[in-house]
């Protein structure tokens, strides 16, 4: 049995699942591993992982099928409030679930960074951008999963440099996630012999006009705009820098965090032409193509993204661990399940091959696509084509240089 | 040109301008509610899910029944008026004799649910609608490039917050309408269905919400969330106008757009907080609003 029924009623009455929790039998509840995906259901990040990546999360359990011991999926809405994520992923914990996965939203991750770390439990975050999961606050009890703003901006931010793009302004959402891509972005930029011309910090979430920005953006002559968002707020700047005319005259944008839901909510017309940086695509390969087929009665028309599909290969290898080292070591200490999770290579359909370093990253590799216009895209959902590969070892931040304690010097 | 302190003149020109377009939004919206709480007293939470509905309606008119924006601007509001009059009708209509907070927290509940079946139909990332052809393209100011649609937004505001001033202001059926506020009974006693009356205006006001979310739809993406990350600015400034006050709320609305305009140049961080600021100090100064009677 992967999902019992009474999993699947508990994860649907969300973060109010307690009393269903507390219903298992003493010896149940010794054999049952618990994942809680904590995400957003509601906001601006709903469509990016939220629901799908609980789908995802369900899938990697039902493949991974019965080796002798229970697996529960429940989910929660954290609301994009580190005060509400961090009052959850407590209450998980302390009520028996093993393993938090997904967390969206950079302030969020690290806020739960601090929890997991505390009590001594299993965190794998895949939904935060910020390299500092894997930096200054890494920690033996987290795994960062397919993306960080460091990987993004080499990607993203590299070729925009190569091809031209020299000056750069940031508009920035105003919170841990947003500045850690500017920080990272303009590093690469100012290593490339380029500048930084300014930046803006708009107030996250509140804020929906993004005419004002740009123009200031605009008015700074700078070649490249990085916009340093993502979500809904990415889709109303370039919805708007077009309304306005910005890139008229030269000025590019830089999307540098953009996912497919993104690219779906924008449409094609409008979206046509930008350079985004994902770690999947499942139009990528035939292994991307046939777990995007295994999902397709959990996610209807709707295509995994990096973001949700990250948390069925999370699961996965999580779970692989588990097996390993037995349900009771796992249940008693989240920093050993992660340090086995770090000793065994990882393999599943949506990413490949790939290793989990020792501050706690997954390498993968990383892909930089470029947008198809209406008339190339042949189907629904058929929106990029790849431009370049980097491979799994160069994609991230090298292990020296974040400035992570577990690495020895 | 010269520096405006610290900032470059056409920056700032260019600013002062897209204060007004989104202080043309704040006024619309604010004056529905104005005109709503003028009448009616109810405190109506359900507004920006009333935009938000007046965006998706014109959605769905293009995407299922291939009607486009025209058309859903003169549609759309009389759809959802309609869905307004339903509402009041079964549930606003039970409140009136009650604290204002009772029907503040029936609408906020009602918000809640139209948001929470809306996000669940259409989800969270929002849905394109692009820009009529014949408003499309910009006018090159010299310090800006002007999209003639947000042109095109002003000039609709304008138009709709005269019309509705004039109406409530200066004709018969607005002197009804104030005449009823003040006392209902004796309104009654004179032959005037009071209670259709007072149906009619909420779905008025309803409809003017309607109409803000299909002038948004091209600018801003059609999301569920759409309406209530301005609800909450737009209540700060009905309530620096002057609860109530039709023309208060006009003027407010536009004089805040250009305040937050300002101070995205200036200090950008803030300018999601610089309403809430000008409102406190409003309400320490002069708790009925600028323009309210006390």
């Amino acid at each position: 049995m992967s999902v019992s029924r009474r999993s699947l009623l508990a994860a649907s009455v969300g973060a109010t699942m307690m009393p269903a929790l507390s219903r298992l039998s003493h010896a149940q509840a010794a054999n049952t591993i618990r994942i809680g995906v904590l995400n957003d259901q509601s906001g601006t990040y709903r469509d990016i992982s939220g629901p799908y990546g609980v789908e995802c999360t369900k899938q990697a359990v039902q493949e991974f099928g019965n080796k002798g011991f229970n697996v529960e999926v429940i989910f929660a809405d954290h609301q994009n409030k580190p005060d509400v994520g961090v009052n959850i992923a407590r209450q998980w914990y302390d009520q028996g679930v093993d393993l938090i996965l997904d967390v969206p939203t950079s302030s969020v991750g690290l806020a739960v960074n601090n929890v997991a770390k505390e009590k001594n439990k299993a965190y794998i975050n895949t939904g935060s951008a910020t390299s500092d999961l894997t930096g200054a606050q890494c920690s033996p009890n987290t795994v960062h999963w397919m993306y960080d703003t460091y990987m993004l901006a080499k990607s993203t931010g590299g070729a925009m440099v190569k091809a031209g793009g020299d000056s750069w302004f940031f508009i920035t959402a105003d919170y841990a996630f947003g500045h850690a891509l500017e920080r990272d972005t303009g590093t690469f930029v100012k290593a490339a012999g380029g500048k930084v011309n300014g930046a803006v910090r708009y107030p996250f979430p509140a804020t929906s006009d993004f005419s004002s920005f740009l123009l200031q953006a605009k008015s700074s002559r700078a070649k490249v705009i990085g916009l340093a968002n993502a979500g809904a707020d990415t889709v109303n700047s370039i919805k708007q820098a077009a309304e306005f005319g910005i890139m008229k005259g030269g000025t590019k944008l830089a999307a540098l965090l953009m996912f497919l839901p993104d690219v779906h909510a924008l449409g094609l017309q409008t979206a046509q032409g930008l350079v985004l940086t994902e770690s999947f695509y499942w139009d990528l390969n035939d292994r991307t193509r046939a777990v995007t087929e295994r999902l397709k009665p959990r996610l209807k028309d709707i295509k995994p993204n990096m973001a949700s599909i990250a948390n069925y290969s999370a699961a996965l290898h999580y779970l692989k661990a588990v097996a390993d080292m037995g349900v009771a070591a796992s249940k008693a200490s989240g920093i050993d399940v992660v340090s086995r999770m770090k000793a065994i290579p990882c393999d599943d359909d949506a990413f490949g091959a790939g290793r989990i370093r020792e501050d706690g990253r997954k390498l993968c590799p990383s892909y930089l696509f470029e947008v198809k216009s209406p008339a190339e895209s042949k189907a629904p959902w058929d929106y990029y084509k790849l431009l370049q590969t980097t491979p799994a070892e160069e994609a991230f931040r090298p292990l020296n240089e974040g400035g992570c304690n577990l690495v020895k010097a | 040109m010269d520096d405006i302190f610290g900032i470059p003149a056409p920056l700032l020109f260019g600013q002062l301008l897209l204060g007004l377009i989104n202080g043309a939004f704040y006024a619309m919206l604010s004056l529905g509610l104005a005109v709503i709480f003028g009448l009616l007293n109810i405190v109506n939470m359900a507004h920006g899910a009333q935009f938000m509905m007046g965006a998706f309606c014109a959605w769905m008119l293009l995407a299922w029944a291939g009607i486009g924006y025209w058309w859903a601007l003169i549609l759309s509001p009389i759809i959802i008026g309609f869905t307004g009059i339903v509402l009041e009708k079964l549930f606003i209509s039970k409140l009136y004799k009650l604290d204002h907070l009772y029907g503040l927290l029936l609408t906020f509940g009602l918000a809640l649910i139209i948001e929470g079946v809306f996000r669940n139909e259409f989800g969270s990332s929002g849905l394109p609608y692009r820009i009529p052809p014949e408003l499309s393209g910009a006018w090159d100011l010299g310090f800006m490039f002007m999209p003639i649609y947000r042109g095109w937004v002003v000039v609709a505001a304008l138009i709709l917050c005269l019309a509705t001033w004039l109406i409530i202001e200066k004709t018969r059926l607005g002197a009804y309408l104030r005449a009823a506020t003040e006392n209902a009974a004796l309104v009654q006693a004179f032959g005037v269905n009071v209670p259709r009356m007072v149906t009619l205006t909420y779905g008025f006001g309803v409809a003017l919400a309607a109409i803000g979310g299909v002038l948004a739809a091209p600018i801003y993406s059609v999301n569920p969330q759409m309406g209530s990350n301005l609800i909450i600015v737009v209540f700060a400034v009905v309530v620096i106008g002057g609860m109530g006050s039709i023309l208060g709320s006009i003027l407010t609305g536009f004089a805040l757009g250009i305040v937050e305009g300002l101070t995205k140049v200036f200090w950008p961080e803030a300018s999601a907080t610089v309403i809430f600021v000008i409102m406190a100090i409003v309400l320490l100064a002069r708790p009925a609003g600028l323009f309210g009677r006390a």
